[in-house]
């Protein structure tokens, strides 16, 4: 029986010939990735274990980047717990505030991730890597520490739900729309304990950023991963931020799907999902006059470069509305001085928006542009459930960055064809 | 092993972040987290729970961030089991590591209404409601999780390899 990509990657990595759904095997890890909240978990358990210290020191990477610049006392501390691990096990990728980035923007823009690795991190939108070829998949502090100590990780090997993509999506619509599209489509668990795999042309009208955003939210479909093949932009991307030697590995021909789908990418239409699901999905046509009071643009979903250049392409020369606050977070340093360099913070400040250092801030209802109650948000993140971003009375529409910066300069939730 | 407790009840999709809101994240004291478990989705949960209750939800529970401070949380509540329709699968993982007790069992999540008291014997996975006098058959773990779940949690596990 043929496999899918994820299935081979995963055999590959159990030095098994092949592997099929359900089948429980232990595999290599590439990278074990932490943030500032779950790492401090994990340190504590792996000091429960019987190990000298980490299984390798360059196949760690240690991220604080959801509380900082330390939003309290409290997160300062739980910092100054992994950096000092960091430091006591000299950890390469370790990044401090200065050079850091939200983890699912900065690993791929620092060459850690590259097709055919196999991550675990312990934040769920460690799928977001499947973007460049490479299985990746969020879990818990005891299995990041399990894996900073071995190496190995357990795995259920997923069944797969195929998605064939085709057509050229049009001006306004990006990756978020086809995420969101899907989403809506089979529900917040119709990937449960399944891979997202993609396929088809239409892929090659998407940029890695659409793809980094549509594979991130793979969990929120329930996916264990979301997997896209390798074509050449990947391997432009990967020879441009990496040194490390990448492998392409494709499903069979005859590998098994549990259902397949086709969509065609020129059919979509900006899409909003509703709270408090992902899946609550309407499309903008559909959308009666609703008033908002902040919106968000960032994330590990969509605080991309490309992201920020269809925000000001939006916000440049508007102003946000009265009463409006337009918060926008470059996801990585690097992406801040990009868009530094090309004008966009300009845009953006002129039209009234706030601009952030990288953080995940507001996205998990951190700091940063907490809501009160009654408020409602658009926000580029990947979460609308209940108190999310503040108040359990507060509500938040996920949208596009074309539909944030509208918004944004409406008032009310908008496209950037009302304006 | 056997748990017995009162059931507290909800629907689907009962998220991490309700179950512990990310707001309290800048701790990872069982006890401390354990103070504001379910608060955003009810808040007499805590005021409420005693040792040995059992958490009935229908589908994907805990969907949503790999926050292990979830299990954590409702463990150090004095939560004896979470029984649900189906779980999030990083959830899953995460309770199955830190050892606490989870069954998948779609009639008995349909067939328990909050309030009523439940018996689960996790050697059988028969988990019985005790008040309405019916009985279910959860879905076993294979042999390896429960060699994790034995040695309560993955890294006792680990350290007995």
């Amino acid at each position: 029986m043929g496999m899918t990509m994820t299935q081979k990657i995963l055999a590959a990595h159990a030095g098994l010939e092949s592997v099929e759904a359900g089948q429980l095997i232990e595999a290599d890890l590439d990278l074990v990735l932490g943030n500032d909240i779950t790492s401090p978990v994990a340190i504590k358990e792996m000091e429960k274990m019987q190990v000298d210290g980490v299984f390798h020191k360059d196949k760690i990477a240690l991220v604080p980047d959801h509380f900082v610049p330390n939003k309290d006392i409290k997160s300062a501390e739980h910092c100054k717990c992994v950096r000092e691990f960091a430091r006591k096990n000299d950890i390469t990728n370790y990044f401090e505030v200065g050079e850091m980035g939200i983890e699912h923007a900065l690993l791929p823009e620092k060459g850690l991730t590259v097709a055919g690795d196999v991550i675990i991190g312990a934040d769920s939108h460690t799928c977001t890597y499947g973007a460049l070829g490479a299985f990746s998949t969020g879990v818990g502090s005891t299995d990041m520490a399990a894996g900073m100590a071995t190496g190995k990780a357990w795995f259920k090997v997923p069944s797969a739900l195929k998605f064939t993509l085709t057509g050229k999506p049009s001006k306004w619509v990006s990756g978020k729309d086809v995420i969101l599209h899907i989403i809506g489509m089979i529900g917040v668990d119709g990937a449960l304990y399944k891979s997202l795999e993609f396929v088809g042309d239409g892929i090659a009208n998407l940029t890695m950023d659409d793809r980094f955003t549509i594979a991130n939210m793979a969990i929120e479909a329930g996916a264990k991963n979301g997997i896209f093949p390798v074509d050449a932009l990947a391997e432009e991307y990967m020879k441009e931020h990496s040194n490390r030697a990448y492998k392409i590995y494709e499903a069979d021909e005859d590998a098994v799907y549990d259902a397949e789908y086709t969509i065609d990418l020129a059919t979509l239409k900006s899409t909003v999902a509703f709270p408090h699901l992902p899946e609550n999905t309407h499309t903008l046509d559909e959308i009666e006059d609703i008033a908002i009071d902040q919106v968000v643009i960032g994330s590990c979903t969509n605080g991309r470069l490309d992201d920020l250049r269809i925000a000001a392409e939006v916000l440049k020369g508007r102003h946000v509305a009265k009463g409006m606050r337009c918060i926008i977070i470059p996801a990585t340093q690097k992406i801040y001085m990009d868009a530094m360099e090309e004008g966009l913070l300009k845009i953006f400040i002129e039209a009234g928006a706030v601009v952030s250092t990288p953080t995940c801030g507001p996205c998990l209802g951190g700091y940063m542009g907490i809501l009160a109650e009654g408020e409602r948000c658009v926000s580029t993140t990947n979460r609308n459930f209940v108190g999310r971003m503040g108040h359990v009375k507060s509500e938040i529409y996920l949208a596009s960055p074309a539909v944030a910066a509208a918004s944004a300069i409406t008032g009310k939730i908008s496209g950037p064809d009302e304006l | 092993m056997k748990a017995k407790g009162l059931v507290f009840k909800y629907g689907d999709n009962v998220d991490t972040d309700v179950i512990i809101p990310a707001r309290y994240l800048n701790s990872s004291d069982p006890a401390e987290l354990a103070l504001h478990c379910m608060e955003d989705i009810d808040k007499d949960f805590v005021k409420n729970v005693k040792k040995g209750d059992i958490i009935v939800a229908d589908k994907n529970f805990g969907c949503g961030s790999s926050r292990e401070h979830a299990p954590i949380a409702i463990k150090a509540a004095g939560v004896s089991c979470v029984i649900a329709d189906t779980f999030a699968r990083i959830f899953y993982r995460n309770a199955i590591n830190i050892g606490l007790p989870i069954i998948e069992c779609p009639e008995a999540a349909a067939g328990i209404a909050a309030g009523d008291e439940v018996e689960v014997d996790f050697d059988s996975g028969v988990i019985t409601n005790v008040t309405k006098g019916t009985s279910f058959k959860g879905q076993a773990f294979p042999p390896f999780m429960q060699k994790i779940i034995a040695a309560e949690g993955l890294i006792n596990y680990i350290n007995n390899k």
